[in-house]
């Protein structure tokens, strides 16, 4: 019997409302059909009715988790456009911001992977570290999320020496959270039982899809956008690229947690080595030309076009966000798995993808619902426990 | 093998296909070509030069429609973008690239919808953002539209 399971397209949580449809046959997933569009705002379009001082404020609404990504890709691009220098101070205070957002967006999905294993205390513990966080931007830029510091030139906002023991004493007390999550996940058997060799993305698959951040990383792809594509304070810093070569979930898991070792040791370093000096080189007009900008965003590479006639708004402006890439991987990471690995699947792109409760199976001859929401979530939970279980025998 | 030996290697082995070259920095390089030739081009960067395919930008102009194709190679930090120009904005055609690579399915679907172009050779050319009742001929990313003011 052919049943297709939909899941999406809304939910509250979700960054980019997606509508997955799952073809299965009894446990199995066969195929996987995706809808986009669901919230298309049409930013590119808007964007060539604004100013360049507006687009940046723009382009921080496409994505409400990593906010920062696409003004720091956004002012790479309108740089390169017009050559523009930035004082060292602001290259600085750029990365602070992009690590730290790294760091808290990590955890974000930790905790909602957890979740949705079943490992709710994972979950509350994850997104108690990520408030420590939240409350630096809110000191530093006056919001938790969406923080307008990116300008063309620099950035908007200093960060005050007076300020900088706080936020170093806040990264040091992160470390032993930290320590404590990776042994917590990398140590469990259960885990390894429940997500090692689960929705492997092969390393040929992972080129072919032009797969980016973490979800490359993950699957032997060594690219770093931070290391290959300088920008900002990175190649001042001393810090790794974090690859792991199985493609499967647990490698993902593995990636984005020493990931936030790294940005702590980024974050630290950079907030010691900041130099004295302005934030802002206030450039003043743009040439005829076109510019390039990328950015490494927790999700991956943020790329940017712009195209200048010379006038304060550009003719074009091309965005293309790291999920973009990322979710059409799906279509060959669910194919072979069991339903209940779905979910924790689909979840490890991290497009924020959190509308389990959208679920429903449904056959497709009579049309009668046959698997509620909650019946998946908890066929999800179901199998961790089966596993814990062997493992306490 | 350093930036320059690389670039002028490129250069001869795309030979007449490039029809302009442009360094905008030692980063960012811009070459013309010819539309019937976009699939030797990205077979040779994709298969050839192993380079990542970031994305293409569709751009609506007075000469007709643009298409830029970027690609990456990481491992020296260049982006490539390899730009074709579509002269007939009546009926703008250009061959897919998406049985090369995966990764171009979505980004000429998108292209199609939003501003007209037909991809010869695309598996599956349907709405990827639009919705399947947007009016035919309609393409938004089109200087001429007006939407529905």
């Amino acid at each position: 019997m052919a049943t297709i399971i939909p899941i999406g397209p809304y939910h509250p949580l979700q960054e980019e409302p997606e509508f997955f449809q799952l073809h299965v046959e009894g446990e199995k997933v066969l195929k996987l059909d995706i809808q986009l569009g669901y919230n298309h705002r049409g930013i590119e379009k808007l964007a060539e009715s604004k100013t360049y001082d507006q687009i940046l404020f723009l382009v921080e609404r496409i994505c409400g988790i990593c906010s920062t990504s696409h003004p720091m890709a956004g002012v790479n691009a309108i740089e390169d456009l017009g050559n523009i220098v930035v004082p060292e101070r602001a290259l600085y205070i750029r990365t602070v911001i992009c690590e730290l957002e790294r760091i808290h967006s990590h955890l974000l999905w930790l905790g909602l992977a957890g979740h949705f294993l079943g490992y709710n205390t994972v979950w509350m513990w994850a997104w108690k570290a990520r408030e420590a966080v939240c409350d630096m931007f809110e000191k530093i830029s006056g919001n938790r999320q969406s923080y307008s510091m990116m300008k063309v030139g620099g950035v908007r906002r200093d960060i005050p020496k007076d300020d900088v023991p706080e936020y170093l004493a806040a990264m040091d007390a992160l470390i032993p959270t930290m320590d404590m999550f990776k042994g917590a996940i990398m140590d469990d058997p259960v885990l390894h039982a429940r997500l090692k060799g689960i929705g492997v993305l092969t390393k040929e698959d992972a080129i072919s899809y032009g797969a980016v951040g973490p979800i490359a990383r993950a699957s032997g792809v060594d690219i770093d956008v931070r290391r290959d594509h300088p920008y900002a304070a990175y190649p001042r810093l001393d810090w790794k690229v974090i690859v792991c070569q199985n493609g499967d979930i647990f490698d993902k898991t593995v990636v984005r947690l020493l990931e936030i070792f790294e940005s702590i040791k980024m974050v630290k370093q950079a907030l010691k080595e900041m130099p004295d000096g302005s934030i802002d080189s206030n450039p003043k007009e743009l040439p005829i030309g076109e510019g390039i900008g990328q950015a490494e965003a927790p999700r991956g590479e943020v790329f940017h076009y712009v195209r200048s006639d010379g006038t304060n708004r550009p003719t074009r402006y091309k965005v293309r966000a790291p999920s973009y890439m990322n979710v059409a991987t799906n279509e060959t990471t669910v194919v072979g798995e069991t339903v209940s690995d779905a979910a924790i699947i689909l979840a490890a792109v991290d497009p924020c993808y959190c509308c389990t409760e959208r679920m429903a199976a449904i056959d497709r001859d009579t049309g009668k619902t046959i698997l509620t929401a909650k019946d998946l979530l908890r066929l999800c939970r179901e199998k961790t426990e089966k596993i814990a279980k062997q493992f306490r025998r | 093998m350093n930036k320059t030996e690389l670039l002028s290697g490129i250069k001869s082995n795309l030979g007449n296909k490039v029809l302009h070259w442009h360094e905008k920095s030692p980063n960012r390089i811009y070459f013309d070509i010819n539309p019937k030739d976009i699939v030797d081009v990205a077979k040779f960067f994709y298969n050839h030069k192993k380079a990542r395919f970031n994305i293409a930008s569709g751009v609506d102009t007075p000469k007709g429609i643009e298409i830029l194709y970027h690609f990456t190679l990481d491992n020296v930090g260049i982006v490539f973008s390899v730009r074709a120009l579509l002269v007939d904005k009546k009926k703008p055609e250009i061959n897919s690239i998406a049985s090369l690579f995966k990764g171009a399915i979505w980004i000429e679907r998108e292209m199609w919808e939003l501003l007209g172009v037909n991809f010869i050779g695309h598996p599956e050319l349907k709405h990827l953002l639009l919705d399947d009742a947007w009016p035919k001929g309609q393409y938004p990313l089109r200087r001429d539209y007006k939407g529905d003011k």
